[in-house]
């Protein structure tokens, strides 16, 4: 079919919201998520007249990090732009950026899509002021400005147009995810918006000569990026079979309808006038600075944690990717590997770390050093079949949620029975109790022999060893 | 001329502190030569109830043995482009009518915290557009010396308040001559200090990186007085640098021995003979005390009023975005959508010249014409700013005269930009480099005073204090 031989073309814009206390030029605070409208505005946020920015020192340290995070050193030079237009939610009437001289220009983010690995590279970062938000009350006549969030430090990651699909664009974007997560360079509340995707896509049959593109905005989910993709690759390719031509414009992504559409007639033709903001000097880092951004981003350098993590074993990469979702969990997985235990017992408590500890506890701090230990002897115990798993886990949950647990007396009052002749008394009990089933399975009928062992553990409150059970079982009735 | 005439400011200070008078008595003397001269129209308007109750705050805290400021009582006057509380902000403009800011300027706030009182609110050209007030969007001050004539511009409600002598000292803002041209028309001292060592803070925007704040006073003392409490860093400009360790106040007189550039380009025909006359006087007065004066060229001072008239512009179109009638000032009320809100309440607020610097600044910034006019300008004024670097090698000071004309007659310019910009030619050059200058009254032609404009090296702002002031004992 004709339409397998279109190439797509993507890059992603991706502004990530930097993890400051206060905004970028005001020492007023970032986090909105909860505050009444208007409530997190200085003079500065609201464009009064005399109001001059102050550059958040802390803002151009998590994009350092983040440039390192991209594989790149920052740039000892950069600058600050004014960006002009007019909204509302604009209250200076220029927004400030990083124009001709952005403090990161290059690097890459490794991606991997169904087993094949690709560098895609990176244009330049830029650090910027968000706007305020506009809502527009359905019904009304007029519509509200929250400034809030007008002056939040931002850090727009630009990639090149090297992605040539919509799961190598959700690859992206969630590898994208964890490396600005890990870096701790921003907390990444994709709900908040900590993360928006702007996507660029083109379709060609001629890979050195690109079609043209439209950009679909403010994408803030994986999903979203990978769907929107996905359409607009479908969409362009039928305008083109159809003979019409694609019109190069911005789109906005409907979820509910799971389709872009044109926001054509919105959009004016911009001269943003971008010139150097008088008020703010360039800023000229000095190597002890940028050096210092350095070693606080190897402590958390993702590519060579993962690289640790994937050469002790233990764990999928799927498992890798859930873990690299919480920077904590890393951390504790990190400590239980130096502990070089026994490959089983290692493996035993990274699957409870990733897949059962998360179910009950509030918050990823909850992974605390003190608790490396006592998980270890769980394992441990579970391990040697000094408790069953469910015993086992029972151990985990009691040890992050009550302060008083005593590991190895927990372990000792559980401990699992594996006397022989102890087990014999209990299982001719249970048989003597439950004839019909013993019946059956003397009979040949296998699956009664499960209820005969759910029995045994429920007469043993679980610490019989279940495979000896069994064995017991069947040497009795003869099968 | 002023009937009465104040004493120095730190002669005020003690005197408030010693008991001989009160902040109150200060501040009411004030109210009153502003109520007695109101004819002039140097003043927007008064923080009455504001002042006297700073006042009655100061001589209690006086009484009950509290320490007060080096300027405690000390009244002053604002141009109305500082954000004072007490009083609308509103930079003589329609836009800013009814401002009432939520904030405090730096220098006010500095000046405060020394016990100074800003008693009112002076006059300017709207946005702090122009060389006269006459761009003022409510009215126009009057030249103390000579009422059918302009007080300069756009400080002239400051300078013309110092000249009437209605409180010891004001402030005003200098983006191309703002403080000196008036101060040479009104025959007064007006310092344009070092770009940076005075936060810009809570002072409307005009061109951000040329707008400098300075005091406009009767004497250099009392401006040097006034530049050690309002300079120094407070973290809210990015773009101060340090200020002198030692006080502005410490100052060396001498003359004999200092080299003396007299710029040629401000000597030549296109200045008025009368004004050249008084520079000339003046020199020979500083010869005369042991100063070396040589003639210096400065070529491409000439290209400094060009380059100032697009980079300004530049930079006033992106200042004045904010201006947008949607959360503050005014907002025209009948506009059918949001572009017609932001097209009248920007048509109807602004005056012309606020437009037209809107309009030129607009297009040098547009793409396309970015290269050829702002890059372009920017280019001229790192060679500008190399040239004066060059002539401070050689010499301490430069000198010449501040304006190439005396006070011109009220509507003589209004009707030509061109002419008005031009009386700003000989001091855009110091905004551009950043230096620091002062015009010093230096005698009188045909009975209006004539400025002498003293330049010297950035940062060198104690060295011109003190050279001024053994200037100024000349005469």
């Amino acid at each position: 079919m004709a339409k397998s031989e279109y190439i797509p073309t993507i890059g992603i814009e991706c502004h990530v919201q930097l993890k400051t206390d206060t905004k970028l030029f005001a020492a007023v605070s970032n986090d909105a998520r909860s505050a009444e409208p208007n409530t997190l505005v200085s003079h500065i946020c609201f464009g009064l007249p005399g109001a001059l920015p102050a550059l958040n020192e802390r803002a151009v340290e998590l994009s350092c990090k983040a440039a390192f995070a991209l594989g790149v050193s920052p740039q000892k030079f950069s600058k600050f732009d004014r960006k002009h237009y007019f909204y509302p939610d604009l209250p200076k009437g220029y927004q400030i950026s990083q124009f001709s001289d952005p403090i990161v220009v290059g690097g890459h983010v490794d991606i991997e899509v169904d087993g094949e690995k690709k560098k895609i590279g990176i244009v330049r970062a830029h650090i910027e002021e968000d706007a305020g938000k506009t809502t527009h009350p359905a019904g009304k006549d007029y519509s509200l400005v929250d400034l809030n969030r007008a002056g939040t430090p931002l850090l727009e990651i630009v990639s090149e147009p090297e992605i040539h699909s919509a799961k190598e664009a959700k690859a992206y974007a969630q590898k994208l995810y964890l490396l600005m997560k890990y870096a701790d360079v921003s907390d990444v509340d994709l709900y908040h918006g900590n993360m928006r995707f702007d996507v660029n896509v083109s379709v060609s049959k001629d890979p050195k000569n690109l079609g043209t593109r439209t950009e679909t905005k403010n994408l803030n989910s994986f999903k979203a990026v990978e769907r929107a993709v996905e359409y607009e690759i479908k969409r362009q390719i039928e305008e083109i079979e159809k003979g019409r031509e694609i019109i190069q414009e911005t789109r906005g992504w409907d979820d509910a309808k799971q389709k872009t559409t044109s926001q054509r007639g919105k959009e004016e033709a911009h001269d943003y006038r971008y010139f150097p903001d008088p008020d703010i000097p360039p800023l000229n880092l000095s190597d002890q600075f940028i050096k210092s951004a350095q070693l606080a981003f190897e402590k958390k350098n993702f590519y060579v944690i993962r690289e640790k993590l994937v050469k002790a074993g233990h764990l999928s990469n799927q498992d890798l990717d859930t873990l690299f979702n919480n920077p904590e969990a890393v951390d504790f997985a990190l400590m239980i590997i130096d502990k070089k235990v026994k490959t089983s017992v290692a493996e035993k408590v990274l699957d409870w770390v990733i897949n059962v500890i998360p179910s009950f506890i509030d918050d990823y701090s909850a992974f605390e050093s003190d608790k490396v230990d006592p998980l270890i002897l769980l394992a441990e115990a579970y391990d040697e079949e000094k408790l069953i798993s469910s015993r086992a886990k029972e151990g985990v949950k009691n040890l992050f949620k009550d302060e008083e647990f005593n590991v190895s007396e927990f372990i000792k009052q559980n401990e699992t029975v594996s006397d022989e002749s102890e087990l014999e008394i209990i299982v001719e009990k249970v048989l003597s109790e439950n004839e019909q089933a013993a019946n059956d399975v003397a009979n040949g009928e296998m699956k009664a022999i499960g209820f005969l062992v759910g029995q045994i553990m429920k007469a043993t409150k679980g610490k019989a060893n279940p495979g000896m059970v069994q064995k017991i079982i069947k040497q009795k009735l003869k099968v | 001329m002023p009937k009465y005439i104040w004493k120095s400011i730190s002669d005020l200070a003690d005197d408030v502190k010693s008991g001989k008078t009160t902040a109150t008595e200060l501040v009411e003397k004030s109210l009153e030569l502003i109520e007695e001269n109101e004819e002039f129209k140097p003043i927007i308007a008064v923080i009455k109830d504001g002042s006297l109750k700073r006042a009655k705050e100061i001589d209690s805290a006086i009484k009950s043995g509290k320490k007060v400021g080096r300027l405690a009582g000390v009244p002053f006057i604002a141009k109305d482009n500082f954000l004072v509380y007490g009083a609308d902000t509103t930079a003589a403009s329609n836009i800013l009518k009814g401002f009432d800011a939520p904030y405090q300027s730096t220098a006010i706030n500095k000046l405060e915290a020394e016990g100074a009182i800003c008693v009112a609110k002076a006059n300017l050209d709207a946005f702090a557009h122009g060389s006269s007030t006459e761009n003022s969007d409510f009215f126009t001050t009057l030249n103390p010396h000579d009422k059918t004539r302009v007080p300069g511009g756009s400080s002239g409600g400051s300078a013309a308040s110092v000249a009437l002598s209605l409180a010891p000292f004001s402030l005003g803002s200098d983006t191309g001559g703002s403080i000196r041209q008036p101060a040479s028309f009104c025959g007064v001292v007006g310092l344009k200090p070092t770009y940076g060592i005075v936060g810009r803070s809570g002072v409307v925007a005009m061109g951000s990186s040329l707008d400098v704040i300075g005091p406009i006073a009767k004497n250099v003392e009392d401006a040097a007085t006034v530049l050690d409490v309002i300079s120094g860093k407070d973290g809210l400009d990015m773009t101060m640098i340090d200020r002198d360790k030692e006080s502005y106040s410490k100052l060396d007189k001498t003359i004999k021995g200092k080299k003396i550039g007299l710029i040629k380009e401000y000597m030549d025909e296109s200045v008025d003979p009368e004004v050249i006359k008084v520079i000339k006087e003046s020199v020979d007065k500083l010869v005369a005390s042991g100063a070396i004066v040589e003639e210096v060229s400065l070529p491409l001072s000439k290209l400094g009023l060009p380059a100032y008239y697009i980079l300004c512009p530049a930079e006033v179109s992106s200042n004045l975005s904010r201006y947008d009638g949607q959360r503050y000032g005014y907002s025209y009320k009948d506009a059918k959508d949001l572009s017609e809100s932001y097209m009248l309440s920007r048509d109807v607020g602004f005056g012309d010249e606020a437009k037209r610097r809107i309009m030129i600044g607009t297009y040098v910034l547009s793409s396309g014409y970015y290269d050829a006019y702002y890059k372009k300008a920017q280019v001229v004024r790192t060679k500008i700013i190399e040239e004066s670097d060059k002539a401070f090698s050689k010499f301490d000071f430069l000198v010449g005269p501040t304006t190439p004309t005396t006070a011109f007659k009220i509507g003589d310019k209004t009707g030509d930009p061109i002419s008005m910009y031009l009386s700003d030619l000989m001091t855009v050059t110091a905004n551009l480099t950043g230096c620091p200058s002062m015009s010093i009254p230096a005698g009188e032609a045909q009975g209006l005073p004539v400025g002498i404009q003293i330049i010297a090296a950035q940062r060198k702002d104690r060295e011109l204090l003190g050279f001024a002031k053994g200037f100024e004992e000349l005469n």
